[in-house]
């Protein structure tokens, strides 16, 4: 039974205990300390059950798993909805539950009537319908999108007590499909001065980005289904951009035009949102690329323990520079760390679950994760972060985004009562 | 298969030319077909359209149209205060067009693109200029009797514009923070 020695502080056991060690293992660690009721039949399966729907929707014991809303009387601003990652497991994010930014409303659009424009410098500008972008040669991959202000509550100078979806729920990961950018700008051709593609969407709002030529160019997608269905109308139904790992907001959504320029918009959104000011006062000026984190989402905020023993603490890496490599889990704090399992598959750019397993001794515990990505690249501790890009001057809701693109580790506090706390450690 | 072989079918059957080769489903649109749409102001001033504005004439379509939300000089409504220039002292101070905005055709795109919020395009073009040049003067920008027209608003420099470390192309994030 050494499977059962602790490879790291407070009971992170090895992560592969549960390959070797099957049913012994678990006997081992539980002692079976309560006896199970004599069993009887349940009511439902005395009698038939109901119809099929034409299209299924969770069970209603399963109510908890919303996105909560950050103005939901549809006030004339911005709306969030932030994925319940306390209550998900896997990779994928169902396609009800992934978050949603619509600074506008999201559009009714009827995709009979809609057209993705393609103009600038290029050699023929095209107009393409939805059905013909849908008889183009078609990719799928799987890719986090995740917005540029996702983990800003962790710029507050003190924890804000709030649950992993309030913190982190404005990233979800899902499989897209539709057809590569550069298919169509094969098509369009590229005039050499092109260095920039301003990127447009239907909405009240035309929201527009700037990306440059070369990220259209490598791995840009115009987007027509999300896990297999058509996108949904939050996240940019008919179609989307989808660039794989830069900030979310620059994957514009309802997407209806692409301009080839020589010069970058200077849009909005990318000269004065997600511009973050830095200690001394100058600002970051496209910042991109949503780097390399993680996160436990169980246990944590909510997810409270039910008394000493056993659990599997689990999470979220990502990095948008490519795979994840290695993730490393605290339960002390920092102190002593072990290696997760990482669930395969293990993809470029998108979610990556990881597990340990982990003896509760029904003591104090401060769980936490860091992340390496396969470009080199760790996730910073919080004071490197501080360090490097300051922080808030004073505590912040979770609504407030003070700043842009945190990726500092998350550390949840356990109490002897199995409680949870979100910490700075 | 693969796009060469395609393309060599494709000029066999005498069907397209070299830029042929892919399924070609796209429609060829002109500029005056496209002009409805195409309202991207770069910050030189490229895509400004024909038209002027100044505050004076601004102000009354501000009252009527941005004041509810904006407040009725430009601070003090519901949302952020389009004008005031606040030291920038830390990443929460408030972001406003005057303390931190580098380009001064962002504010026209931007008007012109997403305002007002319940009827976006729904102003003329000479209206955008005039609360452009509104709010410009409000902040002090420029004068009360300037005109704003495509050649006068790529030239008010914003207080901020060297403000700025550009992180693309040269140094993509996470570089320097190896542990």
């Amino acid at each position: 039974m050494k499977d059962l020695i602790p490879v790291a502080g407070n009971g992170l056991l090895d992560r592969r205990a549960f390959l070797r060690g099957g049913a012994a293992l678990a006997a081992a660690m539980t002692g079976y300390s309560v006896r199970a009721e004599p069993l009887t039949d349940a009511p439902w399966s005395k009698e038939p059950g109901s119809l099929v729907e034409p299209y299924g929707g969770p069970s209603k014991y399963e109510k908890a798993a919303l996105r909560t809303l950050s103005n939901p009387k549809g006030e004339p601003r911005t709306q969030h909805g932030r994925t319940p990652h306390h209550l998900l497991q896997g990779m994928t994010t169902p396609n009800g539950l992934h978050f949603v930014i619509s600074h506008a409303g999201n559009p009714d659009i009827d995709p009979a009537q809609h057209r993705l424009a393609i103009h600038g410098l290029v050699k023929r500008p095209l107009l393409f319908t939805l059905d013909a972008l849908a008889r183009y040669p078609m990719v799928s991959r799987f890719t986090f999108v995740e917005c540029g202000g996702n983990s800003a509550p962790l710029f507050s100078p003190e924890p804000v007590q709030a649950n992993v979806q309030a913190l982190h729920g404005l990233a979800s990961c899902a499989e897209w499909t539709g057809v590569m950018l550069s298919t169509l700008l094969e098509e369009t051709g590229i005039d050499p001065q092109a260095k920039w593609i301003v990127a447009e969407g239907g909405d009240a709002q035309h929201l527009s980005r700037s990306v440059p030529i070369g990220k259209a160019l490598d791995d840009a997608m115009i987007v027509l289904y999300q896990n297999g269905e058509r996108v949904m109308p939050g996240n940019g139904y008919p179609v989307r951009l989808l660039l794989p790992g830069w900030e979310g907001n620059m994957n514009v959504k309802w997407l209806r035009r692409l301009q080839l320029t020589e010069q970058p918009g200077m849009t909005y959104y990318e000269s004065r949102t997600y511009a973050p000011i830095l200690p001394g006062g100058k600002a970051y000026q496209f910042y991109f690329v949503q780097e390399v984190k993680s996160f436990i989402t169980q246990p944590s905020v909510g997810v409270e323990l039910k008394g000493p023993g056993f659990y599997e603490i689990s999470g979220i890496a990502y990095s948008g520079n490519g795979r994840i490599a290695r993730v490393m889990v605290s339960a002390d704090g920092g102190q002593t760390w072990a290696q997760a399992a990482l669930q395969e598959p293990v993809l470029a750019k998108s979610f990556t679950r990881f597990r340990i397993p982990w003896q509760w001794n029904g003591g104090p515990a401060v769980l936490q994760s860091r992340a390496w990505d396969e470009a080199g690249h760790s996730q910073p501790t919080r004071a490197q972060i501080i360090a490097h890009r300051g922080q808030g001057s004073k505590p912040t809701p979770v609504t407030a985004f003070v700043s842009q693109h945190y990726n500092g580790p998350t550390s949840w506090a356990i109490d002897a009562t199995g409680g949870v706390r979100h910490v700075y450690a | 298969m693969s796009m060469p072989r395609l393309l060599f079918i494709a000029l066999a059957l005498g069907t397209g030319t070299a830029t042929a080769a892919g399924p070609n489903l796209g429609q060829p649109i002109s500029h005056a077909e496209l002009a409805r749409w195409d309202i991207n102001v770069l910050p030189d001033g490229t895509g400004l359209p024909k038209g002027s504005g100044t505050s004076a004439q601004g102000a009354p379509i501000y009252a009527q149209k941005c004041a509810a939300c904006h407040g009725a000089n430009g601070h003090g409504g519901p949302n952020r205060p389009l004008v005031g220039a606040p030291p920038i002292k830390a990443m929460d101070s408030e972001r406003t067009i005057a303390n931190f905005w580098p380009y001064s055709t962002t504010l026209f795109d931007f008007i012109r693109r997403a305002m007002p919020f319940q009827q976006p395009r729904s102003l003329t073009d000479d209206e955008v200029y005039a609360l452009t040049a509104y709010i410009l003067a409000l902040n002090k920008l420029i004068g009360e009797k300037d005109v704003m027209n495509a050649q006068t608003l790529p030239k008010v420099r914003m207080p901020n514009r060297d403000g700025f470390i550009p992180r693309f192309p040269d140094k993509m994030p996470g570089a320097e923070r190896e542990l």
